[in-house]
C-alpha cells in the first residue's frame, strides 16, 4: 500500500533531473554571492574566464578533472554494488605511498618500464587499503562507511610516519620524499605538445588525464558490459537474487571495494607522478571526498561522471582565479557550492521529481 | 428505504500514465457482505486506499451513509465509521493484545484506565462475535489467524461500522477461514456492513450477499452473489473465457531424481526451520507441498536451491549427493532449476531491464557470450525468444523488469528456469500474484514439464493449485512433513486438518 514510485522517460532521468538540480544549485550559490554583497552574474563571468577563457586556464581546469575522474569513478564502482566507500582520500594517500615507492626504487630506470610499474604500485596499493574494509563489511558485518571513515585516519598517520621516518632525506626540513629519477616522472602534456612542435602555456596538466578518460571508458565496459560487472550491479540492486543466481555477495563486496580503492589510488598518479614528482603530505587535498558529489551528479555512470568532473574542475579552477579577483569571495565558496550540489543532486534528488512527473503528464495530455 | 453504508460515483485516480481506477460506482448495502473480486492490478486496492484515505481520489464522491465526505487521510476514514484489516497487520509484537488495540488512543497520560477499557471491550467483542483473544497475551506470540482476530477487534473499538477485509485468508489454514468466516456472517447479523477484497472466487461464493468486479481499473459488473457462479465471475475478472489445463494422472518416468534424507535446516538466528524431512520425487511426477506459509517451506526449497545451507541429511539430484557447502550455481550446474516464491525479492532485479533478468543465475552460460564479457545481443535475442514463447506482453527485452505487471514477470523467471533443460525443478508460489489468464498458461507449462519427464517439486500456499497439480501431495506443517497423500487418495478436508498440524495416521503413508 505504499505510495506508488514516480518514474519518468530515460531521457529525464539522465539529463534533465541531472541539470536542474545542478542548476538550482547555482541559484542557491548565486543568493549566497548576493548576500556577501557582489554581482553573482559578474562572479559567473569572472569563474568562467578564469577555468576557460585562455590555454593556462583550461590546462588548470583538466588537470583538476583528473583527479575528479579518478575519484567519482571511484565512488560509482563501489556504489555499483551497494557499498558507500567514503575511503578515497585514505585510498589515494596509500596509492600516493605505492606509486613514490616504485618510482623511487626504479626512477633511474626508462620512464617506459618505470611508470607502469608505479601506476600499478598505485592502483594495488589503493586496492589493498580498500578491500580491508571491504573484507570487514563481507566477513564480519563491519559497516564500510565506518570502517572506510577510520582507514582514511589511518592512512594518514601511516603517510605522516613514512615521510618523517622513512622517506624524507637526511637533513631536509619538509616532511616529503626526495624527487623522483627521470623514468618516475609522467610527462606534461606542454612537454608532449612541445616535442610535437606545438606551443602551448605550461599548466600540471600531464599524461594521467588520458589515463583517467581510458579509466572511465574501462569502467563502463566492466560495469555495463563485463560479468564481473553484471555480478556487481545485481548484488548492488538485490543481495537475495545474487545469491539465488549462485554469486557470492561476500565475494563481491571485497572486489568490488578493490577495484574502487585501485581507482581511488590512481588519482596519486596525476598528483604524485604526475605533478609533485615526490611524495609529500596532504597531496589528496579532499579530492578523495569531492569524487561522492562527482558520483552522485553523474548518476554512477562513467560518461556522467567525466562530464561531473569537469564541472567541478571548472569550479576549482575559476574559483580559484575568483577568489583572487575577488578577495570578498573566497576559495570555501566553492565549498558551498559543492556542498549545495551535493545537497540537491543527491539528498534532495527526489524533490523536484514529482513536479517533473506532473509537468511531463500534463505536456502528454496536452 | 434506508441509505447505502457506502456509495462511491465516479472515483477516478491516475498514478501517471497508470489509469487505477476509472470512473468506478460501488454501492454497498447496511447489513451486507459486499466482495470486490479482481485481478492483480485491476484498482481494487487503489479503490479501497481512496476508501481508507491513503491516497485521495483525482475526482468522484464518496457518500458514507446517505453523507457525502472528504476523505483524506485514515483518521477521516475512522471518524466516518469506515475500519480497515490490511494484508500484512500492522501490530506491534512486543505489546499485549490490549495495548495494540488501545494505541493511538491511550486516553490521557497514564494507560491504566485505557487499558481496563480496551479489555473489557476486546473481552465483550470475543463474546459477541466469536472472536475471542486473550487481552494479555502478547501479539507476537499469537497464531495469524488470532493476530487478524486482533486487526478486526482494533477496527472494531475504534468505531467502525463498515469494516475493509483486504485479501483475509492468504495467510489462513482452511479452518481458520472457515472461523473468520462465521465471524463476519456474525458482524453482519448485527447490522455491520463488510467489504471483502479477494482474488478467490470461492470465498466470494461461500459467504458475500454481493459481488463487483474490477477489470483494469474499471467496474464490469454488480451481481447478486445467488444469481451468478464462478465460471461467469471468472470470465468477468479476465474478460475472455477462461479453460484450466486438465492433469494426465500417473507418472511417467522411474528415476529418482531428487532425494531428499532427514533434511534439516536452521536460519540465520539458529532456530529450526525444517525439521528431518525425507521424501523423493521421480522422473515425470509433480510432488505438491501443501502448508500455511511460514511453516517452513521457503526454507526447504532455499536450502534445496543452494540458497541456505543445511544442517543435516543428505540430498541427491540426479542420484549424485549434493555437497553441503553447494551454492546455487552448483546446484544448476548439477540440473536443477529453481522458480523462486517471490520473483521480486530473488527471482529478478527489478531495475535491470528484461534480457538482464532473463539471464539471472545463467550469467556465465557461454550462450551469453566466453570470456569476461557477457554478449549483450545474444541475451537480448535469447529474451526475444523466450518472450515470444511465452507469450510475455510486452515483448521489449530492454523494457526495465519493473514495467512488467506480476504475471508477466513470472512468466521471465519461468522461461528462464525452464528452457535450461533442467531435470529436477523446484517451483514455488508460481501463481502468486499472477493474474487468472496466466495462471492457466503458467499451469500448463507445468505440466508440459511433467509430461517431458521432470522432476518437479511444487510448494504452494494455495490448496486448489496443490490439487489441481500433484501427483502426490505432502503437508508441512511447524517444519515437518505431516504424511504423504496420492491426489486420488484425499480431499481438501483432509489436507486442510493436516496444515493445521493434526498428524497423519501411522501407516497411511503413500510410498
Amino acid at each position: 500500500m505504499s505510495a506508488r514510485p514516480v518514474t519518468l522517460p530515460r531521457w529525464a532521468d539522465v539529463y534533465l533531473m541531472p541539470a536542474l538540480n545542478v542548476g538550482l544549485a547555482f541559484l542557491a550559490s548565486g543568493l549566497v554571492v548576493l548576500a556577501i554583497g557582489e554581482s553573482p552574474l559578474e562572479a559567473t563571468t569572472l569563474l568562467l574566464r578564469g577555468a576557460l577563457g585562455h590555454a593556462e586556464g583550461i590546462g588548470f581546469t583538466l588537470y583538476y578533472t583528473t583527479n575528479f575522474i579518478f575519484t567519482g569513478l571511484a565512488v560509482a564502482v563501489a556504489f555499483h554494488a551497494g557499498l558507500f566507500n567514503i575511503g578515497g582520500e585514505g585510498q589515494a594517500m596509500l596509492g600516493g605511498i605505492g606509486a613514490a615507492i616504485a618510482a623511487l626504487m626504479l626512477g633511474s630506470l626508462p620512464g617506459i618500464l618505470a611508470l607502469p610499474a608505479a601506476i600499478l604500485a598505485a592502483a594495488l596499493f589503493g586496492a589493498g587499503w580498500a578491500a580491508i574494509p571491504g573484507w570487514l563489511q563481507a566477513k564480519r558485518g563491519s559497516h564500510v562507511v565506518i570502517t572506510t571513515i577510520m582507514f582514511n585516519f589511518i592512512a594518514s598517520a601511516l603517510l605522516v610516519y613514512l615521510l618523517v621516518d622513512v622517506f624524507r632525506p637526511a637533513g631536509m626540513m619538509e616532511p616529503s620524499s626526495r624527487v623522483f629519477g627521470e623514468g618516475g616522472k609522467l610527462p606534461f602534456l606542454h612537454e608532449i605538445a612541445a616535442k610535437l612542435g606545438m606551443k602551448l602555456p605550461k599548466s600540471p596538466l600531464n599524461l594521467s588525464f588520458v589515463l583517467a578518460l581510458a579509466s572511465a571508458v574501462a569502467v563502463w565496459l566492466l560495469i555495463y558490459r563485463s560479468r564481473l560487472g553484471y555480478a556487481i550491479r545485481t548484488v548492488g540492486a538485490n543481495p537475495t537474487a545474487a545469491r539465488y543466481a549462485g554469486i557470492s555477495p561476500e565475494r563481491i563486496t571485497i572486489l568490488a571495494m578493490a577495484i574502487s580503492g585501485a581507482l581511488a589510488g590512481m588519482m596519486a598518479v596525476n598528483e604524485i607522478l604526475g605533478v609533485q614528482h615526490r611524495l609529500l603530505l596532504a597531496f589528496t587535498a579532499g579530492y578523495g571526498f569531492v569524487g561522492i558529489a562527482v558520483a552522485l551528479m553523474g548518476r554512477g555512470h562513467p560518461a556522467g561522471i567525466v562530464f561531473a568532473a569537469l564541472l567541478f574542475g571548472v569550479l576549482y579552477q575559476g574559483g580559484t582565479e575568483l577568489a583572487f579577483d575577488k578577495p570578498n569571495i573566497s576559495r570555501d565558496m566553492i565549498v558551498v557550492i559543492q556542498g549545495l550540489v551535493i545537497l540537491f543532486a543527491g539528498a534532495l534528488e527526489f524533490m523536484l521529481k514529482p513536479w517533473v512527473a506532473k509537468l511531463l503528464a500534463g505536456g502528454e495530455q496536452a | 428505504m434506508s441509505n447505502p453504508a457506502i456509495r462511491l460515483v465516479g472515483i477516478e485516480k491516475r498514478f501517471g500514465a497508470v489509469h487505477a481506477n476509472r470512473s468506478v460506482d460501488l454501492v454497498v448495502e447496511n447489513g451486507s457482505i459486499h466482495g470486490i473480486i479482481g485481478e492483480n492490478g485491476a484498482g481494487k486496492s487503489t479503490l479501497m486506499s481512496i476508501l481508507f484515505g491513503f491516497y485521495e481520489a483525482d475526482s468522484g464522491e464518496i457518500i458514507v451513509q446517505g453523507k457525502p465526505i472528504r476523505i483524506r487521510s485514515p483518521a477521516d476514514a475512522i471518524a466516518a465509521g469506515i475500519g480497515m484489516v490490511h494484508q500484512h497487520f500492522m501490530l506491534v509484537d512486543t505489546m499485549s493484545v490490549a495495548e495494540n488495540v488501545m494505541l493511538g488512543m491511550e486516553g490521557g497520560a497514564f494507560t491504566e484506565s485505557g487499558l481496563s477499557k480496551a479489555r473489557a471491550e476486546i473481552i465483550r467483542f470475543g463474546a459477541e462475535y466469536g472472536i475471542q483473544v486473550e487481552p494479555d497475551a502478547m501479539v507476537g506470540e499469537l497464531s495469524v489467524g488470532l493476530q487478524q482476530r486482533v486487526e478486526i477487534i482494533k477496527a472494531l473499538y475504534r468505531g467502525a461500522r463498515i469494516l475493509i477485509l483486504d485479501e483475509p485468508t492468504g495467510v489462513l489454514t482452511p479452518a481458520e477461514a472457515e472461523q473468520l468466516f462465521r465471524a463476519l456472517a456474525e458482524l453482519r447479523r448485527q447490522g455491520r456492513t463488510i467489504l471483502l477484497i479477494t482474488h478467490k472466487l470461492k470465498e466470494i461464493m461461500a459467504i458475500t450477499d454481493h459481488v463487483s468486479v474490477m477489470r483494469r481499473g474499471a467496474m464490469v459488473a454488480h451481481r447478486k452473489t445467488g444469481e451468478t457462479n464462478p465460471q461467469e465471475l471468472a470470465e468477468l475478472m479476465v474478460g475472455r473465457p477462461v479453460g484450466q489445463p486438465v492433469r494426465a494422472p500417473g507418472i511417467t518416468g522411474q528415476d529418482v531424481l531428487l532425494d531428499v534424507r532427514n533434511l534439516k535446516v536452521t536460519d540465520a538466528r539458529g532456530v529450526l526451520r525444517v525439521d528431518d524431512v525425507t521424501f523423493a520425487v521421480r522422473a515425470g511426477e509433480i510432488l505438491g507441498i501443501a502448508g500455511v506459509s511460514g511453516n517452513g517451506q521457503s526454507e526447504l526449497v532455499e536450502s534445496l536451491a543452494g540458497m541456505m545451507p543445511r544442517r543435516a541429511g543428505e540430498v541427491f539430484v540426479c542420484g549424485k549427493p549434493v555437497p553441503p557447502e553447494a551454492d546455487a550455481g552448483t546446484l544448476r550446474a548439477m540440473g536443477l532449476a529453481h522458480v523462486p516464491e517471490d520473483r521480486q525479492r530473488m527471482g529478478l532485479v527489478t531495475i535491470f531491464p528484461a534480457h538482464e533478468s532473463a539471464i539471472l543465475g545463467r550469467q556465465d552460460n557461454p550462450d551469453y557470450g566466453t570470456g569476461l564479457f557477457i554478449d549483450q545481443k545474444a541475451a537480448i535475442a535469447d529474451t526475444a525468444g523466450k518472450m515470444s514463447r511465452f507469450d510475455v506482453r510486452p515483448p521489449d527485452p530492454l523494457l526495465k523488469t519493473a514495467n512488467f505487471s506480476g504475471g508477466n514477470q513470472q512468466k521471465i523467471v519461468i522461461a528462464r528456469e525452464v528452457e535450461t533443460e533442467p531435470d529436477v525443478l523446484l517451483i514455488a508460489q508460481p501463481t502468486r500474484g499472477v493474474d487468472i489468464g496466466a495462471i492457466a498458461f503458467i499451469h500448463r507449462k507445468i505440466l508440459d514439464l511433467k509430461a517431458a519427464g521432470k522432476a518437479i517439486l511444487l510448494v504452494s500456499v494455495e490448496l486448489d493449485e496443490i490439487f489441481a497439480l500433484s501427483d502426490r501431495i505432502c503437508v508441512m506443517c511447524g517444519g515437518r512433513l505431516m504424511g504423504m497423500r496420492h491426489t486420488e487418495e484425499t480431499d481438501q478436508n483432509e489436507i486442510g486438518l493436516m496444515m493445521a498440524g493434526l498428524e497423519a495416521k501411522p501407516g497411511e503413508n503413500a510410498a
